[in-house]
């Protein structure tokens, strides 16, 4: 299972998800109507690294993060 | 000391910076600058909150102690999680080096990518309740790959 938490803003508990790679972990959200319109604004972090390529394959114990746009100071 | 530290509600500037300056002034640092950030009272808010996620905040702030290093100067920061209410500071950042120059370019520097890049998320407090200051906030790079 691949752990999918929810920083910040994002009311959301962490999922646990049996998907193998960041494009169905996409379809999954985009069909969850309280995660689906925060998908363009966030970022995503794999096992805390940020990445920029949705074609990324996730294993099990993978932790994925959603972050929403920041603002610190 | 940690360079970085977190702290619960407000920063308390007096003992932040005189800490951070008493622990360096024998170092050699020609110029050592200091940025406080103060919650303005505007808008009808109580004051700010935020959240802060840790491990990529410190990834983040290796860097520019790395960074720092390589120009032989010290990258310091304090930062508030939780509730930081009206004329109270929420971050303090500093930068120490031998000469002027590199200090004052780094602390612009520092700052604006801080505001772009550090993992922290801002809410405006208004009648006890956090709201989410999306209008001002930025997103990450690469935001938007699972849309």
């Amino acid at each position: 299972m691949v752990s999918v938490e929810f920083l910040g803003p994002i009311n959301k508990k962490t999922m646990q998800l049996d998907v193998k790679s960041l494009a169905q972990l996409s379809e999954v959200l985009k069909a969850d109507e309280d995660i689906s319109s925060w998908l363009d604004k966030c970022a995503v972090a794999v096992n805390d690294t940020l990445i920029s390529d949705k074609n990324i394959s996730l294993e099990s114990g993978d932790k994925v993060s959603l972050l929403p746009p920041v603002c610190g100071g | 000391m940690s360079k970085l530290e977190i702290v619960d509600g407000p920063l308390y500037v007096n003992e932040i910076t005189n800490r951070w300056h008493d622990e360096y002034k024998t170092s050699n640092y020609g110029a050592m600058l200091t940025f406080v950030g103060v919650v303005r009272d505007e808008d009808n808010i109580e004051g700010l909150s935020f959240d802060i996620y840790l491990p990529i905040l410190e990834q983040w702030f290796s860097k520019w102690q790395e960074k720092a290093k390589q120009n032989n100067a010290l990258v310091l920061m304090a930062h508030s999680k939780g509730d930081v209410l009206n004329h109270q500071s929420s971050y303090i950042a500093a930068v120490y080096s031998p000469k002027r120059r590199v200090a004052l370019e780094m602390i612009d520097e520092f700052v604006e990518d801080f505001k772009a890049n550090a993992p922290i998320w801002k809410y405006d407090i208004k009648d006890g309740q956090r709201v989410y200051a999306e209008d001002r906030s930025t997103k990450l790079n690469g935001a938007g790959i699972l849309n």
